[in-house]
């Protein structure tokens, strides 16, 4: 029976039983704030561009000569400011809310002080097509970098060229394939081998190489099936490209068979350490025996994610497999850093110039800031927030975790809701748009859609415990109101500036508005 | 838009309390003498519940009378249209009867029962309606059933709101004594057409629902490269072979086993196993199946023409099983599944075979 001291008559009852912590009151912004192009004064100035350099005698071609000044924004600098305030506001920016639903696509704080080494004209001011003889402090934050990923992954080489995610997975299958013709073997070894659980876009990069596909699916541990491995590799295998972790969160804990087994086929393995952040100063690739193996720098190393713009990528590789890397590569005499395109047996440029440098500036100061001992920790961490997490989102009535239950993840799950869908109806998009409510973030990186009804976290190691406190309570509440209410899930949101999008729209080329030009075409009619 | 119901009172009574199934008066006798009690019009209600708070309500339901859907409807908080008055007992007649009488007034017919239920209805029904289970019943291997009562609602009123393709949907037979027996005997029985909507698998735009055109025609044309111009292709039954041959230019029966030529012309349509073991003795041929969606078996329901003796002219390196990646979802991890009828050809199936996913994809996936 309970003891204690009788709850007073003056306090509300459901402070005894409301969430714990307490939800947040949030309400988005909404500010009927007009279109930049909209705003502003013909002739007001927000700053006065220095004067052009170029001599006035140069006369630019006809062809690179404007025949009308560009229609820009008039407005001052404080307008500015405000104009952007105002939208920040009117979303889940990432600087205001609890993102760890953002699934697969890791987002973790990306320290501000980075900002400011990247901001610094020394950076900002580089030009791509410098003399190489006035970018050597680049070159050497850029040959430092990859002596740092060296020893984090135990590889030999690193290219930072490479864009992120598909963009280094591209260039690694471009390495297997140039591999293989080196030796002969482009036409006898046409055959990679991944996991349904892997990144697709391992899948679809080898396919857009020329490569057939094989996809292992889980045993009934959940884990790769090394059975489905061993009928898979043959002749014909050229590569194993793998996710490790994958995205259940779970690590194979057979990897190095799996290495051994395609090895013994005569293929190569390729590691997707997208899902590196609770790997760190753990495990290596190298030391699992992979022969490459590619980071993403805006996820694991806490640079902006950017949506698929200028995210940064890192492929390394044996020593066996160095000539092959992308043009050029960073080198260092002794005294000079230089750039050598001089190498005959590369797969040539994946991305023009050195890559995304601001990126790889972020991604060095982020690792020198933390050293050894610190990046450990951070993964540490990961790992601890996720499983804390985890523990709490299995409470809530009709959560689940398939594949392989019970068994503590790296550093984010995949969820299903199928129990309270088929129960209430509620889908996972619905939990997703009602979280948006309470101001935190849900996306639906949950590819491919193998597990009913996901629901993909991963906390990183940047949030707090009263953060992820909060958010499992609001999990939580939302599926209480499924059960209880499932109208006000279905129908939300009910807090933000503009109701659900239209996901039809959002697909067809036909209405995609991604620049001013194109929205006035296609949706202004003009 | 109109959408009727049917229920079968007595679907699912035989399952709480052991006995597989629910067909026949001597069955459902026994299975109120062991104490089970009718929930059938209870799961029908829950889906009309759903189908309700989605596209508002009250509003008018064609229906058959007591038991057989307007209880449900009464339940729902809508209003039945009674065009059917079953007689006490009820039988399987009368679900034929009901559905008959109902079609013509209905947009979509819902119907709540098991296989044996969809049996009667596409009996009844054919392809004059599309028609969708709300699932009640012991056994439901047809691919015609929401995955839940509310899931069903949810597929109704999706239809309702407009833009839901229909497409042909399996119908199983499954043989209950011989499954009381410890024998799973199920055979194809035929098609229905049924809204598009995969309410197994989360329904987000990723290229990959259960009809995915690009992947079938990939299949295809994956298939069209490995035929030789003196080798023939057996297609089994089935929504996605029927695509592989529309996608090769020629026009099959959706039922039954059909043959054609690497030119693509069809040698032989629905043919027999005798008429099969001579096409395939004589010449080398592609074996080309696909695993009934959402229960998994590749050979011995639905496609018992394709014999042993086909299989084995064959050869496993001639087998081709095709599904794409959102079948392979739909069966939950499960193995797939074969029963050829000959225990030594099943033990060389077993393990793992690369099912064809699209051009140039594969999946290493188990079969037992």
């Amino acid at each position: 029976m309970k003891t204690g001291p009788t709850p007073s008559p003056l306090t509300p009852a459901d402070a005894e039983i409301g969430p714990k912590p307490p939800l947040r009151r949030f309400h988005q912004a909404r500010w009927d704030e007009p279109l930049l192009f909209e705003l502003g004064t013909p002739g007001e100035r927000g700053v006065l561009p220095p004067l052009s350099q170029v001599p006035a005698d140069v006369v630019l071609p006809d062809g690179l000569r404007r025949a009308a000044p560009p229609a820009l924004p008039e407005l001052s600098q404080p307008q500015v400011l405000r104009h952007y305030l105002r939208l920040s506001q009117e979303n889940l920016g990432a600087d205001f809310n609890v993102d760890v639903g953002q699934g697969t696509c890791t987002m973790k704080y990306s320290p501000k002080v980075n900002d400011r080494f990247v901001r610094d004209p020394k950076v900002a001011g580089l030009h791509p097509l410098q003399d190489e003889r006035t970018v050597q402090g680049v070159l050497e934050i850029m040959y430092r970098l990859e002596g740092l990923l060296k020893e984090i992954s135990g590889m030999d080489r690193f290219s930072l060229q490479p864009g992120a995610g598909s963009a280094a997975i591209y260039t690694n299958v471009a390495m297997i394939r140039a591999y293989f013709a080196a030796r002969g073997e482009a036409e006898t070894r046409d055959e990679v081998i991944t996991t349904i659980f892997s990144h697709p876009s391992n899948a679809a990069c080898a396919k857009t190489a020329g490569f057939k596909v094989i996809t292992l699916y889980p045993d009934a541990d959940g884990y790769p099936d090394i059975e489905a491995l061993r009928r898979a590799v043959g002749p014909r295998t050229a590569a194993l490209l793998i996710t490790n972790p994958e995205d259940t969160g779970l690590f194979n804990p057979r990897i190095e068979e799996f290495v051994r087994i395609v090895h013994e086929a005569g293929g190569l393995c390729a590691y997707d350490q997208a899902n590196a952040n609770g790997i760190l100063g753990i495990t290596r690739a190298r030391d699992t025996g992979f022969d490459l193996c590619h980071f993403n720098l805006h996820k694991t190393f806490s640079t902006p994610h950017a949506c698929g713009g200028p995210a940064a990528g890192a492929c390394g590789v044996s020593a066996e497999l160095a000539p092959y890397l992308p043009t050029p590569t960073v080198e260092f005499d002794g005294t000079r850093y230089r750039l050598d395109d001089d190498r005959p047996e590369s797969i040539g440029k994946i991305r023009p110039f050195y890559g995304v440098v601001p990126n790889l500036v972020r991604a060095y100061a982020w690792i020198m800031s933390l050293g050894g001992a610190g990046l450990r920790e951070a993964a540490e961490v990961a790992v601890l927030n996720n499983n804390y997490l985890m523990a709490k989102v299995l409470q809530i009535r009709g959560a689940s975790v398939p594949y392989a239950p019970g068994r503590p993840r790296v550093e984010q799950v995949r969820y299903s809701w199928e129990k309270l869908a088929e129960e209430t109806g509620v889908h996972s998009e619905d939990i997703g748009v009602r979280a948006a409510d309470f101001g935190t973030h849900y996306w639906t990186s949950h590819h491919p859609y193998i597990v009913p009804e996901p629901m993909t976290l991963e906390p990183t190691e940047s949030y707090s415990r009263a953060e992820l406190d909060e958010y499992a309570a609001i999990l939580a509440e939302v599926a209480r109101e499924a059960y209880e209410d499932p109208e006000t899930v279905r129908t939300a949101p009910h807090r933000s500036t503009v109701h659900r999008a239209r996901e039809d729209v959002l697909d067809d080329p036909a209405t995609w508005a991604v620049t001013w030009r194109a929205y006035r075409r296609k949706v202004l009619g003009g | 838009m109109r959408i009727g119901l049917v229920v079968n009172p007595v679907a699912g009574l035989g399952g709480r309390v052991g006995l597989k199934g629910s067909d026949g008066a001597d069955v459902q006798e026994k299975a109120r003498a062991l104490g089970a009690t009718p929930h059938a019009a209870e799961r029908a209600a829950l889906a009309l519940a759903e189908l309700r708070s989605r596209i508002g309500g009250p509003f008018t339901v064609p229906t058959a009378g007591g038991p057989m859907g307007e209880d449900a409807v009464l339940d729902a908080g809508l209003i039945p249209d009674v065009r059917y008055r079953p007689g006490d007992p009820t039988t399987a007649a009368d679900t034929v009867r009901a559905a008959a009488a109902l079609a013509p007034h209905a947009d979509l017919l819902l119907f709540a029962g098991g296989d044996g239920t969809a049996r009667d209805v596409l009996d009844a029904v054919g392809a004059s309606v599309p028609v969708l289970g709300v699932p009640t019943g012991v056994k439901m291997h047809s691919a015609v059933f929401g995955a839940t009562p509310r899931a069903a609602g949810e597929a109704a009123a999706l239809m309702a709101a407009g833009g839901v393709r229909i497409r042909d949907a399996e119908v199983m037979d499954l043989d209950e004594d011989a499954v009381r027996d410890g024998r799973v005997s199920a055979r194809l029985y035929g098609h229905v057409r049924v809204p598009d909507v995969p309410v197994r698998v989360q329904q987000r735009k990723v290229g990959g629902t259960v009809t995915d055109p690009s992947s079938v025609r990939g299949i295809a044309a994956a298939l069209a490269e490995r035929l030789g111009p003196s080798e023939l292709l057996v297609l089994g039954p089935g929504t996605t072979m029927r695509a592989v041959a529309n996608a090769l230019g020629a026009d099959v029966p959706l039922m039954g086993v059909n043959v054609l030529a690497g030119s693509g012309t069809v040698v032989a349509a629905d043919v027999a196993a005798a008429e099969l073991e001579a096409l395939a003795g004589t010449t080398p041929a592609w074996i080309a199946v696909t695993p009934i969606g959402g229960q998994g078996f590749l050979f011995g329901r639905g496609n018992q023409q394709i014999s042993p003796a086909v299989l084995r002219a064959a050869g496993r390196d001639r087998l081709a099983v095709a599904a794409t990646e959102a079948k392979l979802a739909s069966l939950g991890g499960r193995p797939l599944l074969v029963d050829t009828g000959d225990e030594d050809l099943d033990a060389d199936l077993r393990g793992h075979l690369p099912v064809l996913t699209g051009h140039g994809r594969f999946a290493m996936y188990p079969v037992r």
